[in-house]
């Protein structure tokens, strides 16, 4: 379990640095990501090495963002005074990238490929 | 110092009623009981009626958003994993997120200033569909109000979590690869996690659209606004 914890930690710390060093604009989580993939794809890392800590964050990821929605208290005021366009930009916005994003991939998708749907399960 | 402001039981009042709300929607299978969005409500509500500051509850949340960036670097995962997968389709998923930066920008803006936002909002929400980091450094660079660009990628992250799969549903998006793809796109991270709630593969072409669009839209919005005329 160390072990594990110290690879996921270390991806994190390098991404810190690239960050650092170069002044990139890419969040160090982002970067961790890739260097990650990276390094399971060139064999630097082995995934039995990883795999148990990964299962572990990857199946509550969305617990860990709880914290940060709280934090939209602090800002409940500054959004009370304009709720309306907020609210409707967020929520149409939202489902006009949702809508767009998917159709667009989907229709590529098939007329680049003969058989559509390959990759289901 | 109040006994409810103790790190330790605010993680177990946090903690408790996430369980709580994931066991009753497993139970119910009630789209009202999501766990996110009834956890934050719940935790913000207890934290005014006790007159407790966010300042306070972050010794506690600190805990918990400590797993954040690690689950994102988890994230390399799966991506490893679909490579191959992801390869083959690099033009499709490369255009579908150009499509929907540029959408995601338009809109927001357009939508705000049709309903009578001010121009701090506007430009403050152009944005809010990628990760916070990143949303935080692009709405600094263009004059906006970076803890209110915050706020509204969270909005736009618990909205996109919530209801995301059944407006895909919705409008028949059957491809497994578009669904997921567009939810990174949509509602960067907390959409990603609701992904990989459903399955790794989901997660890792999410995470796809989380980093494109990331991108795209740090490179498009100081254009998009720019042509707008709204900086």
């Amino acid at each position: 379990m160390i072990r594990q914890l110290f690879l996921i930690l270390v991806c994190l710390a390098l991404g810190e640095m690239v960050v650092y060093f170069t002044g990139i604009k890419i969040p160090s989580s982002i970067i961790g990501m890739l260097l990650l993939t990276a390094g399971l794809h060139f064999k630097i890392i082995k995934l039995k090495w990883i795999q148990g800590i990964a299962d572990f964050l990857l199946d509550n990821m969305v617990f860990f963002f709880i914290p940060p929605g709280i934090a939209i208290m602090c800002y409940l005021d500054l959004i009370s005074k304009e709720w309306i366009p907020i609210l409707a930009s967020v929520i149409g916005s939202t489902v006009l990238v949702l809508i767009s994003t998917s159709f667009t991939h989907q229709v590529l998708r098939k007329t680049r490929s003969k058989k559509p749907n390959t990759d289901k399960k | 110092m109040k006994l409810i402001s103790e790190p330790y039981i605010l993680l177990t009042i946090t903690i408790g009623i996430y369980w709580l709300t994931k066991y009753l929607q497993n139970k119910t299978n009630s789209v009202f009981l999501n766990p996110i969005l009834i956890t934050i409500i719940a935790v913000i509500a207890i934290l005014k009626a006790a007159g407790i500051s966010y300042d306070t509850y972050h010794e506690a949340g600190k805990y918990i958003e400590f797993f954040l960036k690690p689950s994102i670097v988890a994230l390399g995962v799966p991506l490893y994993l679909q490579i191959s997968k992801i390869k083959k389709q690099v033009i499709p998923i490369v255009i579908s997120q150009l499509v929907g930066a540029i959408v995601g920008i338009i809109s927001g803006v357009l939508i705000a200033k049709w309903l009578g936002a001010s121009n701090e909002v506007i430009i403050s929400i152009a944005p809010k569909s990628v990760t916070t980091p990143l949303a935080i450094d692009i709405s600094t660079s263009i004059g906006g109000i970076p803890s209110l660009t915050a706020s509204m990628v969270v909005m736009v992250g618990i909205f996109g979590s919530v209801a995301g799969f059944k407006i895909l549903q919705l409008f028949k998006v059957k491809n497994p690869m578009s669904k997921s793809l567009s939810m990174g796109t949509a509602s960067h991270g907390l959409g990603t996690a609701q992904a990989m709630a459903i399955s790794q593969r989901f997660g890792a072409y999410s995470s796809m659209g989380l980093i494109l669009n990331g991108l795209f839209t740090a490179l498009f919005t100081p254009i998009i606004l720019a042509l707008l005329g709204f900086i």
